[in-house]
């Protein structure tokens, strides 16, 4: 009903607009006119609605700024975000400049040169001073705009220096993990192929290893036992033969990475990013130490996400197969936030996903609490209680296969091995 | 060469005349090789497509008005599945928002804008008979609205149509264990692009082809209309850029096909560690960017050219600094070109290559403002004749301006950690390259009315279109850089699952009345131009006292543009309320008196 009633509104609606319009047609047509010759009726009328205009134009940006200058984000609450705020009043000061001038000229003088019968347009194609003019100052302007701006940038992505602390915010669809590096304050290597539930930023250690290749050994038993001993369409064949192909493949690398690991370990020793990973905290819990310079590290199980706290004016994407790194130095912790900064008790910084990645793209969050160094020191003492654990691995069923014939050379793993190490 | 083919081709034309073939319906309407006919199939189709993506964008935008509210609006186009009850579901909103954005960007305001007003304006106003090669163009017609008739069919499949965003990253795109909408609706999208980058590429060898050698004598590349420059310059974009976004493309058609690892690289989802390994989904980022850079200009200078032109005709005074305009569109066009990092800047790419993209971006602003104040200068002491298409040109100006200033915050790569992905991004692009190329192309389309149908729009009608349009467009577009800086990502189904943004969801309301607004003014646009195709009062030969060529030719449509001799050109098509003149126009095809300057 409703629908049909919009029906006959939309269509009683174009139909009132094209009575109107042929009425319209008929009186011109009555008085001899042509659609191509603009009466001085309306071209004044043009002309006062573009003289009009700018003051609703400025009016609703003004009106926006007012409304809504106390609903923006609060001020930065990293030393980074203090920095890039300024940087972005300084460059509204000049834009809105420019936005008014050349606005307040192109309207003023659109409703100001009028057609008239009795005058003409001034004559003069060009001048080049004037065009010169106007190509050195924007220049100088954006000059300077370049280079406050690239010298902010500077600051914000050199590195970290090497003794602050390293914490992986570790992106999946649709959830937010954290990874301290626990007792040892070095995060431990990983590897893709270990992700399983007990382990699921697939951090690499002997153990999780063990585990890793038991829960494939034993897969490819079930799968193979499944092929050979029962009887089974073509089609299903098929897939299970391709499964234990994958599980083989699978198997194989990971062994190859068992090679790389323990060649590493007898190389490096205490060096080893391999010889990290069981003291490594894997959390949901994302807190920060004011004042302290942090280096994010960012990664990705499955498509790209982005790490996004608006608060502290940061945001780095979350890659598979790459490791990426923004530093922070929170300024503000989440109590001076409630009681100072918000005046809400219940407020929370947050870490959103900033890149399409999904159906609940717009739900994966997860609540940052900024604490004050001996907080941190506190909650990390605990923390480290509870390291990221693997259960022992299984006994592997006897039919498996051996894994002493494979040698694939993996380039991935060394190499997270290597960014995970220092 | 050049100067051969011309006199062939003036030849043939010329023996046109005396054995006048009647046309099938089939040869003049549909399979036409008349580049006027194709302009306007060009047309009709993006304006299609146009509505199409409206109303797409209708029902996102009342998701986010009333996020998770029933509309029967909503349900009436999607149905039970993709919204039961009216209440969108998140993965149609994903698709909903990428296919607006496809549509929009490729077939209304690539496709649409540069096919209609290349192939009319080409031969009309560089004095050929019709392009180098009718058949090709055509096929280039064909080939676009092949590809619109699959990129429609795409959102009939069954996961639903493509939903990883317009720009489709890999790996989400790559993936159809990421979202229903990577799996047959992503691989119809990528088939569709690739015929519409094949029509593409032959409209724009086409365009280049016939302006460079089938000009009239005397039109010199000096003499030329600012519209033809600006077509020039987005065809040769498009033929260097639209390639790198085909192999891009086919690129990610091997990763979903045949397992390859372009993109993919250590992958691990919906519990299953994927084989793929050593590939870099930053690397589609770089192609695609190589291409989408450039794309925003491809859209924006057709516009660009055609406001240059209506501008100066309808304010009887030359267009300022003509060679400064062409010089303009030359940097533009050169810039565009290695600008296209200012779209990763928070990808992890190298903090100083970041630094050198936006050096680049940055020096865009200068041609851009340089021809920003010579249209401003242009209006200074004119004598301005309100028709519609005028309003629309004065209208692009405003949102180029607008537009263009937060492109600045965008391009400092400091600025950007904190808005990139953001509203304000959404603002920003709807705005500069959304609603500028869209008020040019309205511009041309009540500019050019008379040429292509012969018929005269409505005047009273094109005023309200335009002055509701103007108004929704900044009710539309200026609050979402208020809702970006308050942190608010795009892309987002919606904000209610967190209480930071409710301060600025009041705002979603608003805008959410202008964009109906906005789109009902477009059903007073889309009836005038359909009732004035058949029942609009007659054109005259010039309604608009411009000097282009276009213009000298009868009202008529005739294979072959004019009955006699192709005119000769003597002058720039600039001469607009030129001293010692009886009128305040003087056509191209006028000789200069003999102590007459040129200009």
């Amino acid at each position: 009903m409703t629908k049909l009633l919009i029906l006959i509104v939309v269509v009683l609606g174009i139909l009132a607009v094209a009575q109107l319009a042929r009425v319209y047609e008929l009186t011109s047509k009555l008085r001899g006119k042509r659609e191509e010759d603009i009466s001085p009726a309306d071209n004044r009328m043009n002309a006062t609605l573009m003289w009009l205009f700018p003051f609703a134009y400025f009016g609703f940006f003004l009106w926006l700024v007012l409304a809504y200058k106390d609903k923006m984000l609060p001020l930065a609450a990293s030393t980074q975000g203090v920095e890039t705020d300024w940087l972005m009043n300084f460059n509204w000061a000049i834009l809105i400049v420019v936005f008014v001038i050349t606005n307040a000229l192109l309207f003023y003088f659109a409703g100001k040169y009028v057609f008239s019968k009795d005058r003409r347009a001034h004559w003069q194609p060009h001048d080049n001073r004037l065009e010169l003019a106007w190509t050195i100052a924007p220049a100088i302007v954006l000059a300077v705009i370049i280079i406050y701006g690239l010298n902010s940038w500077n600051r914000i992505t050199t590195l970290a220096s090497p003794d602050a602390m390293r914490i992986e915010l570790y992106a999946r669809q649709f959830d937010w993990t954290v990874r301290y590096p626990g007792a040892d304050g070095v995060l431990g290597a990983t590897d893709y192929r270990l992700i399983n539930g007990n382990n699921p930023l697939g951090i690499v250690t002997p153990q999780a290893l063990e585990a890793r290749l038991a829960e494939l050994k034993l897969e490819e038993h079930a799968t193979d036992s499944l092929l050979h001993h029962t009887v089974q369409p073509a089609s299903k064949v098929l897939e299970l033969e391709e499964r234990l192909g994958y599980l083989g493949r699978m198997r194989a690398r990971l062994v190859n990475l068992r090679n790389v690991m323990d060649q590493d370990m007898k190389a490096n020793g205490d060096a080893s990013a391999y010889a990290h990973g069981a003291d490594d905290v894997v959390t949901k819990e994302f807190m920060l130490p004011v004042h302290e310079e942090v280096n994010l590290q960012i990664r990705s199980q499955d498509i790209i996400h982005s790490a996004f706290l608006p608060h502290l004016r940061v945001q780095m994407n979350a890659v598979p197969g790459m490791t990426t790194v923004i530093k922070v130095t929170p300024s503000i912790t989440s109590d001076s936030m409630r009681t100072h900064v918000m005046k809400d008790p219940n407020f929370n910084f947050i870490l959103l996903c900033n890149k399409i990645c999904g159906a609940s793209h717009y739900n994966m969050q997860l609540p940052l609490t900024v604490v004050t160094g001996n907080e941190f020191v506190a909650w990390a003492k605990e923390a480290n209680k509870k390291p990221f654990e693997v259960p022992a691995a299984s006994p592997a069923p006897e039919a498996a296969l051996p894994d002493s014939a494979v040698n694939i050379v993996d380039s991935t793993s060394m190499a997270q091995a290597a960014t995970a190490g220092h | 060469m050049g100067a051969h083919a011309h006199t062939a081709h003036a030849d043939h034309g010329a023996g046109h005349q005396h054995h006048h073939h009647e046309e099938s319906f089939v040869s003049k309407y549909v399979f036409s090789q008349d580049h006027k006919m194709i302009g306007k199939q060009f047309l009709v189709t993006a304006i299609i497509m146009a509505w199409i993506a409206v109303i797409m964008s209708l029902i996102f935008r009342l998701q986010l008005a009333w996020p998770n509210e029933g509309f029967a609006f909503s349900n009436f186009f999607l149905g039970d599945k993709w919204a039961p009850g009216g209440v969108l579901d998140s993965n149609m909103y994903l698709a909903l928002v990428t296919i607006h954005g496809t549509i929009m960007v490729f077939f209304v305001l690539t496709g649409g804008l540069s096919g209609t007003f290349a192939n009319l304006l080409i031969p009309l106003q560089v004095g050929a008979r019709d392009m180098a090669s009718g058949f090709i163009n055509m096929l280039s017609y064909w080939f676009f609205f092949m590809s619109s008739v699959i990129m429609v069919c795409s959102l009939f499949v069954e996961g639903g149509p493509a939903s990883a965003g317009w720009t489709i990253y890999p790996p989400l795109s790559a993936l159809p264990q990421a979202m229903p909408g990577s799996g047959t609706g992503m691989t119809l999208w990528l088939v569709s692009m690739t015929l519409f980058i094949a029509s593409s590429l032959m409209g724009g060898l086409n365009y280049v082809v016939t302006i460079l050698n089938l000009r009239t004598k005397g039109m010199k590349m000096t003499r030329l209309p600012l519209t033809i420059w600006a077509i020039f310059l987005t065809a040769v974009l498009g033929i260097l850029s639209f390639p790198v976004l085909l192999s891009a493309a086919l690129l990610l058609l091997l990763d979903r096909t045949v397992g390859t690892s372009f993109y993919l690289s250590d992958i691990h989802i919906a519990g299953e560690a994927l084989e793929n390994t050593g590939g870099s989904p930053i690397l589609f980022q770089h192609l695609f960017w190589f291409l989408g850079h450039p794309e925003v200009y491809i859209v924006l200078l057709p516009a660009l050219g055609i406001t240059s032109e209506i501008i100066s005709t309808n304010a009887r005074k030359p267009i300022f600094g003509y060679r400064a305009m062409i010089g303009s569109i030359l940097a533009i066009g050169f810039l565009s070109f290695i600008v296209w990092g200012h779209h990763m800047f928070v990808t992890g790419m190298n903090p100083f290559l970041g630094s050198v993209f936006v050096f680049t971006t940055l020096l865009i602003a200068i041609p851009s403002a340089v021809k920003v104040f010579n249209y401003i200068t242009t209006l200074w002491r004119g004598n301005i004749v309100f028709t519609p298409a005028m309003l629309f040109s004065i209208g692009l100006v405003a949102t180029f301006i607008a537009g263009g200033l937060t492109g600045i915050i965008l391009a400092d790569s400091a600025l950007d950690i904190h808005v990139h992905d953001t509203y304000f991004v959404v603002a920003h692009f709807h705005i500069v390259m959304g609603m500028s190329a869209i008020f040019g192309m309205f511009a041309g389309i009540y500019h050019w009315f008379p040429k292509m149908y012969g018929k005269m729009m409505n005047t009273k009608l094109g005023y309200a279109h335009f002055w509701v349009t103007f108004v929704c467009a900044f009710g539309v577009f200026f609050p979402m850089h208020f809702i970006g800086l308050a942190g608010a990502p795009r892309r987002y189904y919606s904000y209610t699952e967190f209480t930071m943004f409710d301060g600025v969801v009041d705002l979603n309301v608003l805008v959410t009345f202008f964009a109906i607004t906005g789109a009902l003014a477009q059903v007073v646009f889309t009836y005038n131009f359909f009732y004035s195709v058949f029942r609009g009062p007659k054109a005259v030969q010039n309604p608009w006292r411009s000097n282009t060529l276009e213009w000298t030719t009868p009202v008529e449509h005739l294979h072959g543009n004019w009955p006699g001799p192709i005119p000769v050109v003597h002058r720039w098509p600039y001469d607009y309320s030129k001293p010692g003149k009886p009128e305040d126009w003087v056509s191209q095809i006028t000789p200069l008196d003999p102590d007459e300057e040129e200009h």
